[in-house]
């Protein structure tokens, strides 16, 4: 299948390796990914900060970028959570019934990485090898607005070497939220700080997630802890194999 | 020629508690450094989730039900005139009084002529929404009227001088320890052997309250559901303290905020289901106390209804909003809120606290007073989930942002980030300079704010050599 990669702006910029491992992963499979280059961010970013006027050329320009695509990915369960249920939203707000009805097609074509291996590639063992002790964070948005369900604990029950440990408390938010993290910042702590509790209690060596952001900030909680946990996104665990553990 | 009735307006400052003193985030970090507090909440709202959630997962079509909730309430707003008409119709006919408040000064105005008309100088309150947030107690204190609040929590809010801080439970900030000592400081007559074994508090706050219903001749009470059907008027409470306000006194004024408006007594079959195990993860409410006008010889032979605007009008005029208004003050959002379990809900400055409050205050008063209200939240959507009646709180939240007056800096960086993310060419020089951030270090010293609030408590991440479009290109 030829399928389109959204690497979303934060992975692009800030978190390439995530990219990287979904192209890596895909190929893999036996895919063919595309990277159309017009594409930059989803716009989430500005929506969720009350700059809906903003985000429309972003919008614009992403259903304009991955219209003539068949499928499109992006590691990342909240940007695609945007594009799925705001997209329209903000080009209804603007007037533009043309953009909007595009948009909803363009969503309808768009999977967060743990829906398009499962619900359209029909795959749950990647053949991918792990050797860690690993605990995953259910992200808010894969969870509770693109509904993801197990898909990514099925995916990492089947990675080779790996042990996967329950996290406790694990659907509570980590406290990122976007802005959230810096206009509510100690609010965002306090809920990180229990976040990182949970963690360190699994005695993981690796955190793992399908959203780089919400990643950042753990890590970034973790690395000024001086813990030695990782954060791994959910497509680099899901790209290693032997080849890649033996380096 | 008609007559202009004018916009609908905000509920009025300078009265009430719909706004705070303080934005959101700094009254958020003064909560937020009181470790008891911090305590109290976690164990209260960890308690009241277990529990509520062990009850709807009994009922097989609770989906259907909040279903069934959420469009019973999009019907009555969509036909809220009509409704309010019918109900104040009924209960004419029944014997009540009905009264129109446009906002909480005139409701007090009215509720307080109406007892000074009695001559009583002591009413017995049932725990109410819609009298905190008009601020009916100062109102009545001013005329020298004493309102004693009869619902257990909200008597030890009244005794500690203190303010609710949750809808349902309002003294859920305070433990049993604190509560003993608030008794033994402030109410009258109590055994100075007071320990703080729940069953002795609640012994004590009993001999304390029986008292006053019997001697006192007025009650006033909010309503859950008004009937427009038959004109009942219905109360739900765990106590039964409610039940002796509404049967003992001579006169009960009813305050009722118009969207409690129900079509028809049938709908209760759909809202009595939902409500007690949304809130109190209770099957069935322990007390449902119903009446409809005046019954002669039964219960108070007075009996006025307050129909209460104060901004409800302002949030119906709202296609997005509005559903704000559907709220049936079960509290299942802010139980299962990552903000309110650690912040409380004093930092919200509103009577309505919790992601239900940080939708519904910033509208009853116009955003600009509550502007900061509307991020207080992750966007996690664990309220959503949880609502009884399906109100789409996420969507509200960024729906009213949109809304809000933005700080100057914020919205010059947010237009610049705009404008590179719609070019290409200049997004990848921009992906380039962040390596830049290298510079600042992992805790980032130096950092202006609001990215300073960043890298109090985290690392920055490390840039990478090249971003991914670079790698793509050169593969």
């Amino acid at each position: 299948m030829r399928i389109a990669l959204f690497a979303t702006c934060l992975a692009d910029t800030m978190f390439p390796a995530a990219a990287k491992a979904t192209v890596h992963l895909l190929e893999r499979l036996g895919h063919e990914v595309v990277f159309p280059v017009g594409q930059t961010c989803c716009g989430q970013m500005h929506i969720n900060t009350g700059y809906q006027g903003q985000a429309l050329p972003l919008v614009r320009r992403y259903v304009r970028t991955f219209e003539p695509c068949d499928v499109v990915v992006a590691p990342s369960g909240s940007c695609v959570g945007s594009v799925r249920h705001q997209h329209a939203m903000v080009a209804r707000q603007a007037g533009d019934e043309g953009l909007a009805a595009a948009a909803e097609a363009v969503a309808g074509r768009t999977y967060e990485l743990s829906e398009l291996l499962i619900d359209v590639l029909g795959v749950e063992d990647v053949g991918a090898y792990y050797p860690h002790r690993v605990t995953y964070h259910p992200t808010c948005h894969s969870l509770r607005v693109l509904r993801v369900g197990d898909r990514p604990q099925r995916l990492l029950r089947r990675v080779r070497g790996l042990d996967l440990v329950e996290l406790p408390a694990a659907e509570q938010c980590c406290g990122f939220g976007g802005t959230f993290s810096v206009k509510n910042a100690d609010t965002s702590t306090a809920m990180l700080a229990d976040k990182l509790q949970h963690v360190l209690e699994t005695g993981a060596d690796v955190c793992t997630a399908g959203d780089a952001s919400c990643l950042m900030h753990i890590g970034g909680g973790l690395s000024r802890l001086r813990a030695d946990v990782r954060t791994v996104h959910l497509a680099e665990i899901l790209a290693s194999t032997e080849v890649e553990a033996a380096r | 020629m008609s007559t202009f009735l004018g916009m609908p307006a905000h509920a009025p400052r300078g009265v009430g508690h719909l706004r705070g003193d303080e934005p959101f985030p700094a009254a958020a970090r003064t909560a937020l450094a009181n470790p008891q507090l911090r305590r109290n909440l976690e164990h209260a709202t960890t308690t009241i989730r277990g529990k509520s959630g062990r009850v709807i997962a009994e009922v097989p079509d609770w989906q259907e039900l909040r279903s069934a909730g959420s469009a019973l309430k999009t019907y009555t707003m969509a036909n809220l005139p009509r409704l309010l008409e019918q109900l104040e119709e009924k209960v004419t006919a029944a014997g009540g009084v009905v009264h129109w408040a446009a906002d909480a000064e005139e409701a007090n105005r009215i509720v307080t002529g109406l007892v000074r008309q009695t001559g009583e100088q002591r009413v017995i309150k049932i725990k109410s929404m819609a009298t905190q947030e008009i601020g009916l107690n100062e109102a009545l204190g001013e005329a020298g009227i004493d309102p004693v609040e009869t619902d257990l929590a909200e008597l030890i809010v009244q005794l500690g001088h203190d303010k609710p801080s949750h809808i349902l439970v309002p003294a859920i900030h305070r433990n049993r320890s604190e509560i003993r000592e608030i008794f033994l400081r402030e109410m009258p007559g109590v055994d100075p052997a007071l320990t703080d074994n729940p069953a002795d508090l609640a012994a004590a706050a009993r001999r304390y309250l029986r008292e006053t219903f019997l001697s006192t001749k007025v009650a006033v009470s909010g309503a859950n559901f008004g009937i427009a059907e038959t004109g009942t008027l219905a109360v739900v409470e765990s106590e039964g303290n409610g039940r002796m306000c509404l049967t003992l006194p001579e006169t009960l004024i009813t305050v009722m905020g118009i969207e409690k408006v129900v079509p028809a007594w049938q709908d209760l079959e759909v809202f009595l289901q939902l409500l007690p195990r949304a809130s109190t993860g209770e099957r069935m409410n322990p007390y449902t106390s119903m009446w409809t006008g005046v019954t002669p010889g039964d219960g108070p032979q007075n009996f006025h209804l307050v129909l209460l605007d104060n901004g409800r009008t302002a949030v119906l005029a709202d296609e997005v909003g509005r559903s704000a208004l559907h709220c049936i003050r079960c509290s299942a959002c802010l139980n299962v809120c990552p903000v309110y379990e650690r912040t409380g809900g004093h930092a919200y400055g509103s009577v309505y606290p919790g992601p239900i409050g940080a939708v519904l205050s910033p509208q009853l008063t116009g955003i600009e007073d509550n502007a900061t209200l509307p991020y207080a939240s992750s966007l996690c959507g664990a309220c959503f989930d949880a609502c009884p009646v399906k109100i789409d709180i996420p969507s509200i939240l960024v729906h009213l942002r949109n809304q809000a007056p933005h700080p100057r800096a914020e919205k010059a960086a947010m237009a610049a980030a705009a404008y590179t993310m719609d070019r290409p060419r200049l997004y990848r020089r921009a992906q380039r300079a962040a390596k830049l951030t290298k510079l600042l270090g992992r805790r980032g010293r130096g950092l202006p704010p609001p990215l300073n609030g960043w890298v109090a408590s985290r690392d920055l991440p490390s840039p990478p050599d090249e971003s991914f479009r670079d790698w793509w290109r050169g593969r």
